[in-house]
């Protein structure tokens, strides 16, 4: 085999806009490149592992539940259980597969595999670090929420052409909550911190209308779960599964973009501050 | 610094191993209780926090959609799903903390090999350990029973029974996890399957929250051999006096008892087996 | 010699087809201080392990303090104090906790091991870290905390395991200070390395191990005696001209030595032999004149270095 002499090269740094400056490189590319090697490499069975859970649930949950409890009321509609539930447990799955890629696995690669002191020794900035994590959490996101819709397909659940959107509402219901976690893993110092993020998805996977409407808590703590993101999720993706579009998808859209901006802008800031001091 | 002229070594006191034969367990359980000294906040808060969403949010919630103002065998939702919830957190905890705790052990903390160091035997290393994680398990249901109690769920005496037959549950699982966990050399990801695919879908299809038999038949083998089934049709009889005729109460006995002493007998061979090289 | 506390004859163990340990013969005096001393590999670990008796011999007897190894692990553990290479300490757990848990795993009532937890903190120069988590101590300090610990029951052999790796020099001196007092008190220590100061430090008497086989035994002064000259002189000529220049300084000094980067010189009078190489006409870029170690011992014996 021969080797072409290489060509003299050096690193080039592409413009960015001033704010972005020292902290993007526009070089995001490299950093998903990665966690696709690895996921190709290592973990594949890990990934593709987190599409069952979904599927058990419904399962489960549509068959034995749904047989004691017929249908719930939506918006004015009678819809079956099971159809009832698929549309939040896709959001649930997308909502977890955001926040175990952003906590847990930030968390590990940040105390252990020190891949991020890595690669912030480069010419990388604390921004594409970020962007490239959140992007590799919005990939799994959409695998697993078009093989769930798949599946719900299927076994006749979805009742509306309109749940085709469903995959990209994941995705934005992913997109949230991956920013906000990649934000709140860059506070932690111990694992006992990590367990606080499970403690406060318990609740709100239990709670935000998933398994039964909210309508039969009392008023102020409906107001309350309002409050969360996944109730808004679950809702978006419902409305979009039943077909029952209600204006309220409005104000869910807007809540995530809010979430959105107020996570990566702290991720950022707070990645910048651990690593580039 | 002041030097001590005082031997280092005391002559007059040497170890007996014939103490160590009898008593080297209990040596390995002390080192688990000194553990939890670090972590006695987080365990007490989803400790405490876990049922409280899990009765009200889910036995409550879910009640009103099943109930509709018949119930199942006769008694509230609540009361049916409460005895499936304790035994299910049992078999979690039991199956998380031998899962990580046992693979630590032979490969991050060390904590058998220096154990090996001693006069200590890898028998006495696996059943010490269990009885540390059976510790824990044990905190957590106390403070499920106390739930139950208060919110009045089934009869009182009844519910103090829920913490034997859930310890009797966490062994079996307890012991059926480290016998697996202990064969395994590197964790390519097949750890987290142990809840993904073992622990989930047994608590799903248990007849956990509906009752087994409400299941399409060709599911329904899950709960016969779910050691969760068995101890919640036994928690059932025990709060509320499910209608479960005694030779079906002992065979749920049998199970687990059969369950917990080949889990046990397989973990003390495979711990000799990885220690005695 | 007096009874042997340790005695192994033709003890082996292979894993596989790979013989890590190739039938070698020793006894271990009470209250001496032996060393194997050999580079990674040369199966010291595995002996070690043998020794308590953790891992099984092959083929071979192994006799600790009487009992045979293969059949007497808790008993035999029972009187050891062994310092792994790895520490094996429960780095989420106290120092001082560190020190009460073990000596529980060997049967001895509460309150004497904490009795003995705090002597041995004093022993271990950690008073000040009684309370710090050992997640957050040094090499060196972990290394006295994992001596401390092997001492908890008053063992009769101490078993150290490369006990100064991965230290850096003053470390390692506090630590053979400390290995003294136990020395001085009449404690057998076992110590492996593949550090001839090390050996020469602590040990009353080595083998040189290689390649599973003892390919030699003796006092480090003896050893070197034997298989060296009083005085080693080392000359550079720059990596590229080492080998050219060999050739032509034949019947300098006893013999010599061509190491990639240097030409060893063994001499009675190192000085004259450098006298003899620039007689020559030859013109070392650098040369130094020493006093002849282990190391030389272990060149001599198997034709490469201790530290590869």
């Amino acid at each position: 085999m021969t080797t072409r002499p290489l060509s003299p090269m050096q690193a080039s740094v592409k413009p960015v806009p001033g704010f972005l400056k020292g902290i993007y490189a526009r070089n995001t590319r490299s950093v998903v490149a990665r966690g696709m090697r690895v996921i190709a490499k290592n973990n594949y069975l890990i990934v593709l592992s987190g599409f069952f859970e979904p599927v058990f649930y419904l399962l489960s949950m549509g068959l034995g539940l749904g047989a004691l409890i017929g249908t719930v009321e939506f918006y004015g509609a009678e819809v079956p259980y099971a159809a009832y539930i698929a549309p939040a447990l896709m959001a649930v799955s997308a909502m977890n597969g955001a926040l175990y890629d952003s906590t847990m696995n930030v968390f590990f690669k940040m105390r252990y595999g020190k891949i991020y002191d890595q690669m912030l020794s480069t010419s990388l900035g604390p921004l594409d670090v970020a962007l490239g994590e959140i992007i590799m959490a919005l990939f799994r996101g959409l695998l697993y929420a078009t093989a769930f819709l798949i599946i719900t397909t299927i076994l006749g659940l979805n009742l509306a052409w309109t749940a085709v959107l469903a995959i990209p509402a994941a995705l934005i219901v992913a997109f949230g909550f991956a920013s906000i976690g990649l934000a709140a893993t860059s506070f932690m110092k111990s694992f006992q911190h990590l367990d606080m993020v499970y403690f406060v998805m318990l609740p709100m996977f239990l709670l935000s209308a998933t398994f039964f409407p909210i309508s039969v808590y009392p008023e102020a703590v409906q107001w309350f779960i309002m409050a969360l993101p996944l109730w808004h999720g679950v809702d978006m993706i419902r409305q979009l599964t039943t077909g029952l579009i209600q204006p309220s998808m409005w104000a869910h859209l807007a809540y995530f973009a809010v979430m959105i901006l107020i996570g990566v802008t702290f991720a950022t800031k707070r990645l910048k501050a651990l690593f580039l001091r | 610094m002041t030097v001590s002229t005082q031997p280092v070594i005391d002559r007059g006191v040497s170890a007996d191993y014939r103490v160590v034969r009898r008593w080297g367990w209990l040596a390995a359980v002390e080192q688990q209780i000194l553990h939890m000294r670090a972590y006695l906040a987080t365990l007490f808060i989803t400790g405490l926090g876990s049922p409280i969403v899990y009765l009200l949010g889910l036995g409550l919630g879910l009640g009103v959609l099943v109930d509709d103002g018949k119930g199942i065998e006769g008694v509230p939702y609540i009361w049916f799903v409460a005895p499936a919830l304790v035994m299910a957190t049992a078999m979690q905890s039991a199956s998380q903390e031998n899962t990580y705790g046992v693979f630590g052990g032979f490969k991050w903390s060390n904590l058998f090999n220096a154990q090996r160091l001693s006069p200590v035997t890898p028998g006495q290393m696996a059943v010490g350990f269990q009885t540390g994680a059976m510790l824990r398990v044990a905190a957590l249901l106390v403070m499920y029973v106390g739930a139950v109690i208060i919110f009045g769920v089934g009869s009182r005496l009844g519910a103090l029974w829920l913490l034997p037959i859930g310890l009797l549950l966490g062994v079996a699982v307890g012991f059926c996890t480290m016998a697996w966990v202990s064969t395994q050399k590197d964790d390519r990801g097949q750890l987290g399957f142990v809840e993904r695919f073992i622990i989930v879908p047994l608590t799903l299809f248990s007849g956990s929250y509906f009752p087994l038999d409400t299941l399409p038949i060709y599911l329904q083998w899950l709960g016969w051999i779910s050691p969760l089934w068995h101890a919640a049709e036994l928690g059932r009889l025990a709060l509320y006096g499910a209608p479960i005729s005694w030779p079906m109460a002992l065979l749920h006995v049998g199970f687990l008892v059969a369950m917990a002493v080949v889990g046990a007998l397989l973990s003390v061979r495979q711990f000799r087996r990885r220690l005695d090289q | 010699m007096n009874q042997p506390v340790i005695s192994a004859r033709a003890l082996t163990k292979r894993y596989g087809t790979f013989t890590a340990v190739d039938g070698i013969d020793f006894d271990i005096a009470p209250g001496e201080s032996f060393g194997f001393l050999g580079p990674n590999g040369a199966g010291k670990s595995t002996t070690m392990r043998m020794i308590a008796a953790t891992s099984m011999r092959t083929s071979g007897t192994l006799d600790v303090l009487g009992l045979d190894a293969a059949h007497n692990g808790p008993q035999i553990r029972s009187q050891l104090g062994i310092v792994p290479q790895g520490d094996l300490l429960d780095e989420e757990l106290r120092v001082i906790d560190n020190l009460y848990v073990y000596g529980r795993y060997f049967g001895l009532p509460r309150a004497y091991v904490k009795q003995r937890s705090e002597e041995l903190l004093d022993f271990a120069q950690l008073r000040e870290k009684r309370t710090a988590r050992v997640d957050g101590l040094s090499g060196g300090m972990k290394r006295r905390l994992t001596i401390a610990r092997g001492l908890i029951n008053n063992p009769k052999i101490m078993l150290l395991d490369e006990p100064t790796t991965g230290l850096d020099p003053q470390a390692r001196h506090v630590l053979w200070d400390r290995l003294f007092r136990l020395k001085e008190e009449g404690v057998t220590l076992v110590v492996t390395t593949h550090f001839m100061d090390e050996a020469e430090q602590l040990c009353d008497r080595l083998v040189v191990v290689d390649k599973g086989k003892i390919v030699a035994e003796g006092s480090p002064s003896s050893l070197i005696r034997q298989y060296s000259t009083r005085e080693v002189l080392e000359v550079r000529f720059g990596s590229a001209r080492n080998e050219a220049v060999a050739g032509q300084i034949d019947g300098v000094g006893e013999r010599h030595e061509v190491l990639p980067d240097r030409i060893l010189i063994y001499a009675d009078n190192g000085e004259h032999a450098l006298q003899q190489v620039i007689e020559r006409g030859l013109q070392p870029v650098t040369s130094l004149v020493r006093r002849s170690s282990l190391e030389d011992v272990f060149l001599r014996l198997t034709g490469r270095s201790l530290i590869e």
